[in-house]
């Protein structure tokens, strides 16, 4: 008989963990289980309520835009980063109270620090970056889309699988407790045959695919795609180091889809890859995980620096300073990020000409790095600097990612890393590389680019108290970890025997909460600027003075992004147009734009695949089976289909960009004195003074 | 309980020369970082849009001799303290055994032979097993002042990661594979020998002290060892079962609390564990200690010739 349910049991269900055994651990458990459930019904009952199933599926779900797409990513990233906070948070008021003990069961500590890593970097950081890209690659290379459009689709569709796992088995069973790099032998079947591991292997090996194919999706789109004129060095830095990131994404996710394959062998089939017996070795997967794992770090962080660069430029009002520096530097960190991977196990035996070789690489990799702080300094010396939000979170990434640098420095040291590897140490340092790098980036190029999407500007006010919250609360969460590596207390302790930590704890505590206001604030940020929106409006889409092409479209751009595939003649290209005079100029006549049509394949692919993860998690075979046969078959059927493209006659593409440029003429513009009132509607009166 | 104070309170040249890295190491990345740390400010607030008295330069965007600055700086750094890392890690190699010569060089006295430690991770203890003396130890690492301990390391288990921050930096442990790790303590002393790499639930209770002690008290303490219940391959097979110490205690029939000693049954002790590995065919998680199916009686240590 076929087993319906595979190993799937009614105890498996968390929401009754609380009821059948009541205690704070239980409760957390039972109460992020209800969260979930409850919110997940909460949003349906919304929008039935609000009858906006047809705008979801129509506007959003099936569409193949690309800035669609990239909202989307956006939009999974801050839900799943709500879990991730509340995790961190959680886990810091765990360690408060860990001397001796811990309000927490071990268990439970361990399930928290898991699964807050693995969805902050992949399912919070991932997103984020892919959102960013999908949004700005074809505007700011002059493109009306991807590359792949469909792929793109079914790319976000993969990535909102894994996060769709790690959700569910905060309902169903629990997360793997290895933490975020899921070290075997411990994750292996002989020592945790329970559903947690089956879940990050498959959330991780499905969700990597989507990255890869987004990381081929967008360096065919750069290289295809861009507007005749703009040559690869009249690209915007954040174009550049999206492709530098794109790159990386097709070489490093394989090792790690692998990996986790290599994985599920083992756990599933008897396969002795990573066993302890018979010839499995561990080592095999601690390489081929880091030859993604820190190459990832850069996927993650490049994005960041191209949002730092575009900003400081903006903001300062200003050239960028040393271009071609900043491209080589990008690149050459993409090459060597392949070569260092060793470094996050000196510990393991190797011998010392290896360790020194690659703690010497590490170092180099530093050099280019160093060089793009220099560049922006450089960028904004001579400049006339606006403090808006972003900038704010800028100056929290330049004092404290260089603080950051310095630890890694330290780190690529072989023998200080023996010291401070896997301590507290390494906490403070991947996190003061993470949020002051990525995460600030992230929240920076939000406010810059927001406008650009919905067509008003964010509360500058709100949004400063906010990026000043995360700054301070950083500072009070993750430097004292500093110390505490230092004093040798290791990273994922659910329990400290020294009652010396517990000052230190406490100050993390408070920081934790701050973070937590932080976080609250994005989203008093967006709810007052909801409010105040026909104050905070700019849809002549140009509130920053901006300098690349996608300021030179309406706010928010129309779906075929531009009327005309603009002509490049330089660098910074409408910056020159708006210093010559002449921004805002209707072509001498207009064409039919075609658009590939709305298509369900990437959700299909989410379902299809999300069952397959949960299946194979569970051992129900018979599902794992007919959701692939289900997705081939759908495949097979949908490529014989017709796909019409939409055509958007040229009449209605110059009725809507006739009016946006009438309208932009009509406004005389603000100086920046003016960027953050409520006469800034987007028509910048540029501040720069242009000799050539 | 004891020291956590780390390698910044060492006690041994091995952790007081990694004390010396980390200052010079930050002394020196300094010169790269102190400027972005005081520049940034300075920079934003005189080139603030308000300030009419700084000069505006939009175009500017090039300087040979800052790029060279730029890249220059920042590679000389790099040089430096590449050499000064090479040094460091050839010097203080976790598998170079302490001799005369590295005494000489790093300025410190061996006034013994080396003392050979054979280290097994379980979960959740160190077991130390001193086969020269014939004892063993659970939860507790003693060495005699002055002279090297050289230690090979394995787990019967999943991996984990040997430490004793006072004394040295880690070394991973990885079943059916020794790694080496060597020592050495100038004056009396305690530590904590941790394990740093997550290996569940019991994970923040693997901490055994390590005690650097006087010749006569070491020399006390394996005499006390020697007339402890005998660790044979029986009395492992139950040691290894998952547990800390006290449950080890509790399940050997030891009351008391605190560390355990045993007297060493077979010398060969470790290397039965690490080849219980190698054998060429399928070791069942029922023979797996840390395993949850782990079944003592069903995990038999294989023998091994010299
Ligand atoms: C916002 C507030 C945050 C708090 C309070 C927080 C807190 C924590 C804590 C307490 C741990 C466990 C440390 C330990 O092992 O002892 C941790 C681990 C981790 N965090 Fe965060 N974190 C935050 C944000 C982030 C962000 C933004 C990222 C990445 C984008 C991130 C990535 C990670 C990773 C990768 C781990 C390692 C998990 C593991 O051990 O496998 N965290 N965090
Ligand atoms: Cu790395």
């Amino acid at each position: 008989m076929i087993d319906l349910f595979g190993r799937l049991e009614w105890q498996e269900l968390k929401l009754l963990e609380f009821f059948h055994d009541p205690s704070i651990d239980t409760a957390v458990a039972s109460g992020a289980a209800w969260m979930t459930v409850v919110a997940a019904i909460a949003v349906i009952a919304w929008i039935t309520w609000a009858r906006r199933w047809a705008w979801l599926w129509n506007d959003w779900l099936t569409s193949v835009d690309h800035k669609k797409i990239g909202i989307m990513y956006m939009v999974i990233g801050f839900v799943m980063m709500a879990r991730g906070v509340f995790e961190g948070v959680v886990m810091r008021a765990h360690q408060t109270t860990a001397l001796d003990g811990g309000v927490l069961s071990n268990e439970h500590w361990a399930e928290l620090f898991s699964t807050h890593g693995t969805v902050m970097i992949f399912f919070v950081a991932m997103p984020f970056i892919t959102g960013f890209m999908n949004y700005l690659i074809p505007l700011q290379i002059g493109a009306r889309d991807m590359a792949f459009p469909v792929l793109n689709q079914i790319s976000l569709g993969l990535t909102a699988t894994g996060a769709a796992l790690t959700m569910i088995s905060l309902v169903v069973g629990a997360f793997e407790t290895g933490g975020w790099t899921a070290y075997p032998p411990f994750t292996g079947a002989d020592f945790d045959p329970g559903p947690g591991p089956d879940y990050w292997v498959w959330a991780i090996a499905l969700s990597g695919f989507g990255s890869m194919f987004s990381g081929l999706n967008f360096a065919v789109t750069i290289y295809k795609m861009r507007a005749p004129g703009m040559h690869f060095l009249r690209m915007p830095v954040f174009t550049w180091t999206a492709l530098c990131t794109s790159i990386l994404l097709v070489f490093a996710l394989p090792p790690l889809t692998v990996a986790c394959l290599m994985q599920a062998l083992d756990r599933l089939a008897g396969f002795h890859f990573f066993t302890n017996d018979l010839g499995g070795n561990m080592m095999n997967y601690a390489n081929l995980f880091w030859m993604f794992g820190h190459p990832e770090v850069y996927i993650l962080v490049l994005p960041a620096y191209g949002i730092f660069s575009e900003l400081t430029s903006m903001f300062a009002a200003k050239r960028l300073y040393g271009y071609t520096s900043l491209v080589i530097a990008t690149m050459s960190i993409s090459v060597i990020s392949f070569c260092v991977w060793l470094h996050h196990f000196f510990t393991m035996g190797n011998s010392a000409t290896i360790n020194a070789a690659f703690g010497i690489a590490t170092g180099i990799i530093a050099i280019p790095t160093g060089v793009k702080v220099y560049v922006w300094m450089a960028t904004l010396w001579g400049g006339r600097i606006r403090f808006t939000a972003p900038m704010v979170y800028m100056t929290g990434f330049f004092i404290l990612f260089v603080i950051g640098g310095l630890s890694g420095i330290i780190l690529a040291n072989p023998a200080i890393n023996w010291q401070v590897h896997n301590t507290q140490f390494i906490v403070a340092h991947f996190h003061n590389v993470l949020l002051p790098g990525l995460i600030f980036g992230i929240f920076a190029g939000v406010h810059i680019w927001f406008p650009k999407a919905f067509g008003f500007r964010l509360d500058e006010r709100a949004g400063k108290i906010t990026a000043w919250l995360w700054i301070v609360g950083f500072c009070f969460t993750f430097l004292p970890l500093y110390f505490l590596g230092l004093m040798g207390y290791p990273r994922r302790s659910a329990a400290f025997d020294n009652p010396e930590f517990l000052p230190y704890m406490i100050v993390c505590m408070l920081g934790a909460l701050m973070l937590m206001a932080a976080f609250a604030g994005l989203f008093v940020t967006l709810w007052v600027s909801i409010r105040k929106r026909d104050e905070l409006a700019v849809p002549l889409g140009d509130p920053w003075d901006g300098r690349t092409l996608e300021w030179a479209t309406s706010a928010p751009p129309p779906p075929w992004n531009f009327a005309m595939i603009p002509h490049i003649g330089e660098r910074d290209a409408f910056a020159r147009e708006k210093a010559d005079g002449r921004p805002y100029v209707t072509p001498e006549y207009y064409e039919d734009v075609h658009l590939p049509p709305n298509t369900s394949a990437g959700l299909i692919a989410m379902v299809a695949t999300t069952a397959f993860g949960f299946a194979m998690t569970w051992w129900i075979w018979w599902l794992a089976v007919a959701s692939v046969l289900g997705f081939i078959l759908w495949y097979v059927v949908h490529s014989f289909r017709e796909h019409p493209e939409v055509t958007i006659p040229a009449v209605e593409v110059e009725r809507h960009h006739a009016a946006w440029v009438e309208a932009a003429t009509l406004n005389e513009g603000v100086t920046r004195d003016d960027e953050t009132n409520s006469r800034n509607r987007g028509r910048a009166a540029t501040d720069m003074v242009v000799a050539s | 309980m004891a020291q956590v104070d780390g390698f910044l309170v060492p006690f041994g040249p091995v952790a007081e020369a990694q004390r010396t890295e980390l200052i010079w190491t930050t002394a020196i990345t300094m010169i790269a970082i102190l400027p972005v740390l005081v520049g940034t400010p300075l920079i934003l607030w005189w080139f603030r849009r308000g300030n009419t008295k700084a000069t505006y330069r939009p175009q500017w965007h090039f300087d040979t001799k800052l790029e060279i600055l730029m890249w220059g700086g920042p590679t000389l750094i790099i040089i430096a303290l590449s050499i000064w890392l090479t040094q460091a890690v050839f010097r203080l190699d976790p598998y170079r055994e302490i001799d005369a010569e590295m005494a000489q060089g790093m300025n410190f006295e061996i006034t013994g032979a080396p003392v050979a430690i054979e280290v097994v991770g379980l979960d959740w203890k160190w077991l130390f097993i001193y086969p020269e003396e014939g004892i063993a130890s659970v939860g507790e690492m003693v060495i005699p002042v002055g002279r090297p301990a050289t230690m090979r390391l394995t787990t019967d288990t999943v991996m984990q990661s040997f430490m004793a921050p006072g004394l040295a930096g880690q070394i991973y442990t990885m079943a059916g594979m020794v790694t080496r790790l060597q020592m050495i303590a100038e004056r009396p002393g305690t530590t904590v020998g941790e394990n740093t790499q997550y290996n569940g639930t019991g994970f923040p209770a693997q901490r055994a002290p390590v005690r650097a002690v006087p010749p006569e008290d070491y020399a006390r303490w394996l005499d006390n060892a020697r007339d402890a219940p005998a660790l044979d391959a029986e009395t492992y097979a139950v040691l290894a079962h998952s547990g800390d110490v006290a449950k080890a205690r509790e399940d050997l029939d030891r009351p008391g609390d605190g560390p355990l000693v045993f007297s060493l049954a077979d010398p060969r002790l470790f290397d039965r564990i690490v080849a219980r590995y190698r054998r060429g065919e399928p070791v069942e998680p029922e023979a797996q200690p840390g395993s949850p199916l782990y079944r003592p009686d069903r995990a038999p240590l294989p023998e091994v010739s010299r």
